[in-house]
């Protein structure tokens, strides 16, 4: 099964190389425990794109994106092969640090997690981490964060008061504001607006299609209208295989495989 | 045929009903007793201790005559000792909880370390003082002092402190951490910035409960050698010293009916510092209580 997947898999990605990459992944394996999570994952993600990561519930998605910024670790028993190389290093190499690694891959979670801090707070977290004092330096780089993250205008009358006190939607755009404020090179989003209504699901569906400008995003999504709107190639996982990965034009409107079509229109997942 | 029979029902319903309200009576009854404790014990010290309570009683020395005899030094004792418990357990206590929560695996090891902070916690209290004897006063040549008499208290509460911690910490919720390692930020860094100052209000409200035990506990400090009768205050943490609870045992020990009354007095002061360090603790836990 594996063979004939991977079969498929290649000569597409090598066809549609029009793109440059900023993570290669290579021959993929996870493990979490005895359960094989994740197998043999090989393709290219595009630099300054929205690729979308559709699949049902278990499939691995999740656990895919987690991987790029390697906070999958942070499960104890978990195991992995294979290679990821972003921009030319390979992430699992010993040299180069899983901090210096997210400084560069920022993530927006399922949840919006804000720190029980101040708006101004959270979004100066990440650059004060990074050892910047200057109060000033500071000012702009939340300001702009904010701006990026399209919530300047709700919040900037109450940039001292807690992150808690703001609504859903509004919390998980000041998570990605927080996200911003480190200048990543790539964001990786994990189901960003499954906690959302669909007001601010909208509103952060808007923002990424204008943060794709200057950010290569990875986004997971359960909601294939999402993918559809939102992303330029998508990527279909299935029980830890990647089924079909292509411009997500081609994926929804004449996919290959046929279990893709199975899934996309509706007769499962 | 219905299954259930509406006659049998409401047959049962007053039964039901009786049981319900003899329940909630026996709780009131139970809080009744504790209650009416607390009011005869509070209603005896008062009534004996008040006549003797005057400020020359808080800044007199202790005497063989009743009339002139105070806690000043008893208190000084109790600051000097808990001003030498209260860093030291906090640090120690603090440091091993975020090390058992953070950093340490979840083996077998860090199992076996953890049941038995659990079990120290109940440890009696005289044994902390033969430990502090033998460690402190006799090993380390402290003597009788109020380091010693401070580091074995702080033996004592430690075990309080680090599981009450523990808890604190482990009420962080993984999401806000997952933040900040997401961003790029070291483990230090994580713990610095979001665990600690989010589990600071339960790790102070654990700490201060557990410095109020202390501030009553008398046996291991007797197992020490502090002194029954101290006529000077500390004046460094190497003098020898006093506490209160020392000075009310003294006092109740005696056969003179006007050193009981002393002891009330005194027992309305360590009440008062009691209730002002309990009082702290909820504050603190009020004013930072934080919602997840």
């Amino acid at each position: 099964m594996d063979i004939t997947i991977n079969k498929q898999i290649v000569p597409k990605n090598e066809k549609e190389q029009d793109f440059t990459p900023v993570f290669k992944i290579n021959n993929l394996n996870l493990w979490y425990g005895q359960d094989h999570a994740l197998k043999d994952i090989k393709f290219d993600i595009p630099e300054k794109q929205v690729t979308a990561i559709i699949g049902p519930s278990g499939c691995g998605k999740s656990t895919f994106i987690k991987t790029l910024n390697r906070m999958v670790e942070m499960v104890p028993i978990v195991r992995m092969s294979g290679e990821i190389v972003y921009r030319d290093k390979n992430i699992f190499n010993a040299k180069y640090g899983v901090e210096e690694l997210r400084t560069q891959v920022g993530m927006v979670f399922q949840k919006p997690n804000p720190f029980p801090k101040s708006i101004y707070e959270n979004v100066a977290y990440g650059p004060r981490i990074h050892g910047i004092k200057n109060k000033k330096v500071l000012d702009e780089v939340v300001e702009k964060s904010l701006r990026g993250a399209a919530i300047w205008d709700e919040v900037k009358d109450r940039l001292n008061e807690n992150a808690y006190g703001l609504s859903g939607g509004q919390q998980q755009r000041l998570c990605i504001a927080r996200c911003l404020a480190i200048e990543p090179d790539v964001i990786l989003m994990d189901e960003p607006t499954s906690a959302l209504d669909p007001i601010s699901t909208l509103k952060v569906e808007e923002l990424v299609q204008e943060l794709k400008k200057d950010y290569s995003i990875v986004i997971v999504t359960h909601n294939m209208q999402q993918a559809a709107r939102i992303s330029d190639r998508t990527a279909f996982f299935l029980n830890g295989e990647v089924v079909e990965y292509t411009d997500t034009s081609t994926l929804f409107s004449n996919p290959s495989d046929k279990r893709t079509e199975d899934y996309i229109t509706g007769r499962f997942g | 045929m219905p299954l259930i029979n509406k006659e049998s029902v409401k047959k049962r319903m007053g039964t039901r009903l009786a049981a319900n309200g003899f329940a909630k009576f026996l709780f009131i009854l139970a809080t009744c007793f504790s209650l009416l404790v607390l009011g005869v014990l509070i209603y005896r010290i008062l009534s004996e201790g008040l006549p003797y309570l005057s400020l020359d009683f808080i800044t007199n020395f202790a005497s063989r005559m009743p009339e002139r005899a105070g806690i000043w030094a008893a208190l000084l004792g109790t600051i000097w000792v808990m001003a030498v418990t209260a860093p030291v357990s906090f640090i120690l206590g603090v440091g091993t909880a975020i090390y058992l929560e953070e950093y340490a695996k979840k083996n077998a090891f860090t199992k076996f370390v953890q049941i038995n902070i659990s079990n120290l916690a109940g440890v009696p209290s005289i044994v902390f003082g033969l430990l502090g004897l033998t460690i402190f006063v006799r090993l380390l040549g402290l003597g009788s002092s109020v380091l010693a008499g401070g580091l074995t208290m702080s033996l004592l509460i430690l075990p309080v402190i680090v599981v009450a911690s523990q808890e604190a910490i482990r009420t962080v919720p993984r999401e806000i951490r997952e933040a900040s390692f997401g961003m790029g930020a070291t483990k230090w860094q994580t713990i610095r910035r979001i665990v600690f100052p989010a589990a600071l209000p339960g790790i102070l409200t654990g700490t201060i409960l557990a410095l109020s035990r202390a501030v009553g506990e008398t046996a291991p400090l007797l197992v020490l050698g502090a002194l029954a009768y101290v006529a000077f205050v500390p004046e460094n943490i190497f003098s020898q010293f006093t506490v209160l609870p020392i000075q009310l045992y003294n006092w109740t020990s005696r056969p003179q009916e006007d050193f009981h009354m002393l002891a009330a007095s005194g027992i309305i002061i360590l009440l008062i510092i009691l209730l002002i360090m309990n009082s702290i603790a909820v504050l603190i836990r009020n004013k930072f209580h934080k919602r997840f």
